[in-house]
């Protein structure tokens, strides 16, 4: 311990310190963390390009993901919402955990850090919710017309069409409807990579899978290296090692998951 | 790498690589306060925008409120949460400066996405 520096240098950058004042193993998450936010950005900025490109026919989310559990209707954004406060109430166990690591109480370190995982494991749940949701989609689906236009139908208003263009919709009832239905050259029900029913083009689904999947692995990953610290935690490695630097790092990692969402929530849920 | 308990300060920790230096830790005991006055922040602001994306205004004007809140959520959490507010201002200035190239990619591709659309 004699050899260590505590006094800074003249010049923060003439070596022998580090002049972030910072350990190898946080500056490298970080750095880390903006590479991995600058595959997020390319990812949702493809999404408003695309959306900017096919305006007329994107389905509006909020017309999209209506489905709360035991709720029968619509209830437009509101799971999503949901969805956010449980990450950010986990971001705030996750630094409730890094505060307990400051003052070096292990059980309270261990006991945040136990709730983060709880947190991280309902949202997946959610998710999966979400993603069978929208996967399965309506009973009756969408009715595909002659002119390549989408009549979409709604589970809670039976007999009904409705006709979007530019966030605008039509509706069509009784036998003007029926008549449309009989004349339809296809129906799609739910959603996959080649086709669904929320709009007339494939890529509304494919942004869909592709950012809520992507972030959906980070938040799994996440889960599964807090996993990791938590028994490491329990097993006292840090007690002995007498700092919890380890808990900041995967800290940091769980906050940027958190950080992601704020965005995907904005960008792909709300705008 | 020290294994040593009793050589380690309250507030900071050394780095354990070849300079093992010492690294002081953000310590504040009002530091639950801090976090929790955060949460409500975040939580309000979350509400806020559900609760408008039901208002009938403008839509462009909606928009810029979506993101002008979602950049007040970020500067939260990447402030407060992640500690980046009390690091060096090297260590900052390093990790956010290269997302101007971000919003360079959005206006080039925006305007990319609104042409393809004027053009059919």
């Amino acid at each position: 311990m004699s050899t260590t520096t505590e006094v800074k240098p003249k010049s923060m950058w003439s070596g022998g310190f580090s002049p972030f004042n910072i350990s190898w193993g946080k500056m490298f998450m970080w750095f880390f963390l903006v590479s991995d936010a600058f595959t997020f950005s390319s990812l949702l900025v493809a999404y408003g390009t695309m959306r900017h490109r096919f305006t007329d026919i994107w389905p509006a989310p909020g017309d999209v993901f209506t489905h709360f559990p035991f709720i029968h209707g619509h209830v437009p954004l509101a799971y999503v919402g949901l969805m956010t406060f449980i990450l950010i109430m986990s971001s705030v166990t996750m630094v409730l955990a890094v505060d307990a690591g400051h003052q070096r109480n292990n059980k309270s370190v261990a006991m945040w850090l136990g709730l983060t995982i709880i947190g991280g494991f309902i949202f997946l749940g959610s998710q999966a919710w979400e993603w069978y949701h929208f996967i399965k989609g309506s009973k009756e689906g969408t009715y595909v017309l002659a002119d390549g236009r989408f009549a979409r139908t709604d589970d809670y208003e039976p007999g009904k069409l409705f006709l979007w263009h530019n966030h605008q919709k039509t509706v069509i009832e009784g036998a003007e409807a029926e008549k449309l239905k009989a004349s339809a050259v296809k129906n799609i029900k739910g959603a996959n990579l080649i086709e669904n029913e929320y709009g007339n083009t494939p890529l509304f689904a494919n942004f869909f899978f592709f950012i809520t999947g992507f972030h959906g692995f980070h938040v799994f990953s996440g889960v599964v290296i807090n996993i990791i610290i938590f028994f490491n935690v329990l097993g006292g490695v840090y007690q002995r090692r007498g700092h919890y630097e380890q808990v900041e790092k995967v800290g940091l990692y769980w906050h940027f998951v958190d950080l992601v969402w704020v965005f995907v929530f904005t960008f792909f849920y709300l705008v | 790498m020290s294994n040593d308990t009793h050589n380690q300060p309250k507030h900071g920790y050394y780095t354990g690589d070849i300079h093992n230096q010492f690294v002081e830790e953000h310590y504040d005991p009002k530091s639950k306060k801090i976090i929790w006055r955060t949460f409500w922040i975040l939580l309000i602001a979350t509400i806020v925008e559900v609760a408008i994306a039901f208002v009938p205004m403008n839509k462009e004007l909606l928009q810029w409120i979506f993101v002008a809140l979602t950049i007040f959520k970020s500067a939260y959490i990447v402030g407060v949460f992640m500690h980046l507010g009390k690091e060096e201002k090297s260590l900052q200035y390093s990790i956010l400066l290269p997302f101007i190239l971000i919003v360079y990619l959005i206006a080039l591709c925006l305007i990319e996405g609104i042409y393809l659309h004027k053009i059919g």
